[in-house]
């Protein structure tokens, strides 16, 4: 049965698409994010994140906390360019 | 994995898959690519994903446009069963001195002697092209329409699978610690899984190509550079053409998902390996933009990143082989464009490996320049 069910809101990934690349082989958070685009969207896998963790494991036998997470980039919550370019005019006064 | 390969190509990148892809389809046997952590992990996974035929070299115009020619047809050449997205919006560079407009012309007068479609543009037809530039310290413009740019994931992922269905085996996560050589050949690859014999490697490490020469003792003057990136929430379509300049040192896109990516170079770099974020390239990178294309400041940042520069001396890359060790190739020194070269990469790396005539006379390219001084230096990077 094909699962559409929406599991990346911001990137529009559904649960199907994470199975079948598992299928595929590609078994790494990472893969599988450079590929649908999941976990870059700007809540930068907040929500996501879990779930296609939670896929990994259960399809390899893995252990949910051995499986590597994305490097949490910065900057956490979106900031303006606008005002970053403000700041750092101010900082060069 | 195989204890034995007439191949292994070490690092699977835009390079590494492509060299793989192409010596399977010329009918080799038994090819290994060692990625010491996953496909695509290294710069293609970090790069902007732009490509131009906007070059100043010959050499650099004539890779660029048989590979953006190869990927116009991408899809259906690697029979992909997914899209490399490849879009051709054009690059539009823009230039803030007199001097970079004298060099935008010296520079498409090479580009038409190959084919080019390049052209000068006033400020008012760079407005046509993109209305919110600001052109008030601009003094001019030039604009391919050929150029563009697509998905690096996936560009790697159709040549990494239509490698592997051609019978290539390919290990991630297989660090390769070692090359065995004797009587002045290469006879095997250690790796943390295991040896490995062989009497061709290939280096396709990018960033990593001197630590692995070093194992065999070949010296090569390549350093390596953090060059940091960024992107932006999502919007409605607004900018068709990537903007770069070299001179105001910066380029700016929006993806086809309709966030802009940005990134500059940092003269001050340390030559190292780090690829940590850092808030000073945010602030010189958002006082660029809020000057060069004010709109685009409102938008909030979701992610920064970094990723590796090689650099070589004259900012070209190097196809060649060892001269002190025969089965050793490299392909390496991409100085921030490789990406855009992948194709080629591995067109001629599989000519070279297999005594073909090449497609394009790379020869230039050789280690040796570097010792006679006869350099190509490309003038226009970001
Ligand atoms: C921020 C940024 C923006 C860029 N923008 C562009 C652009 O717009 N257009 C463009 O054309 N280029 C761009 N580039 C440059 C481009 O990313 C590189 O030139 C290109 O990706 C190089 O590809 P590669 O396959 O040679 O190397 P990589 O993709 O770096 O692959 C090398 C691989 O070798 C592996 N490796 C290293 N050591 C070992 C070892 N000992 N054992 C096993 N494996 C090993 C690594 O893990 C890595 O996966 C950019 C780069 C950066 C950093
Ligand atoms: S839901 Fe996946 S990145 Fe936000």
């Amino acid at each position: 049965m094909e699962d559409n069910t929406i599991i990346c809101r911001c990137s529009d990934v559904t649960l199907q698409q994470v199975r079948d690349l598992i299928k595929e082989g590609y078994v790494t958070y990472d893969e599988i994010k450079r590929i649908t685009r999941i976990g870059m969207g700007p809540c930068q896998g907040k929500t996501c994140g879990q779930l296609v963790l939670r896929e990994i494991a259960s399809a390899t036998g893995q252990n949910i906390a051995d499986i590597k997470f994305q490097t949490t980039r910065p900057p956490v919550v979106g900031v303006k360019l606008g005002l970053i370019a403000e700041e750092g005019r101010r900082n060069e006064e | 994995m195989k204890n034995s390969a007439e191949v292994v190509i070490i690092g699977a990148g835009i390079s590494g898959c492509s060299t793989a892809y192409n010596l399977a389809k010329k009918g080799v046997k038994n090819i290994v690519v060692l990625e010491k952590n996953y496909i695509c992990s290294g710069s293609t996974g970090r790069c902007g994903a732009g490509v131009r035929m906007q070059w100043g070299t010959e050499m650099n115009c004539k890779i660029a446009k048989e590979s953006i020619e190869f990927y116009e047809h991408a899809n259906e050449i690697l029979e992909y069963d997914r899209d490399v997205d490849f879009k051709q919006k054009g690059y539009l560079l823009i230039a803030d001195t007199d001097k970079e407009i004298e060099q935008f012309k010296k520079n498409i007068e090479v580009q038409h002697s190959c084919g080019i479609p390049s052209k000068l543009l006033s400020l008012e037809e760079a407005r046509e092209i993109v209305p919110y530039l600001n052109t008030d310290m601009l003094k001019g413009a030039a604009f391919c329409e050929k150029d563009g740019f697509l998905n690096p994931f996936k560009t790697t992922d159709a040549f990494y699978k239509a490698a592997k269905r051609l019978g290539v085996e390919f290990n991630t996560f297989t660090e390769v610690t070692g090359i065995k050589t004797e009587n002045g050949r290469v006879v095997g690859v250690d790796t943390n899984k295991g040896f490995i014999s062989t009497n061709i490697v290939v280096n396709a490490t990018n960033a990593y190509s001197k630590n692995i020469c070093d194992m065999i003792g070949l010296d090569i003057p390549v350093y390596s550079e953090r060059h940091q990136i960024l992107v932006t929430e999502p919007v409605e379509p607004m900018q068709d053409p990537m903007v770069m300049s070299f001179g105001l040192n910066l380029y700016v896109q929006q993806s086809p998902e309709g966030s802009f990516i940005m990134g500059r170079g940092d003269a001050n770099e340390p030559r190292d390996l780090r690829i940590t974020s850092s808030w000073h390239f945010l602030e010189e990178m958002a006082k660029t933009i809020d000057a060069i294309l004010p709109p685009i400041s409102k938008l909030r940042v979701v992610r920064q990143w970094a990723g590796l520069y090689n650099m070589t001396p004259d900012k070209q890359p190097i196809y060649d082989k060892a001269d002190n060790i025969e089965g050793f190739y490299l392909c390496v020194g991409y100085s921030g464009h490789g990406f855009m070269f992948g194709p080629i990469t591995g067109i001629v790396m599989s000519e070279m490996i297999l005594g073909e005539k090449p497609t394009i006379d790379v020869s230039m390219l050789n280690l040796n320049r570097f010792k006679t001084g006869n350099l190509l230096l490309e003038p226009s990077v970001v």
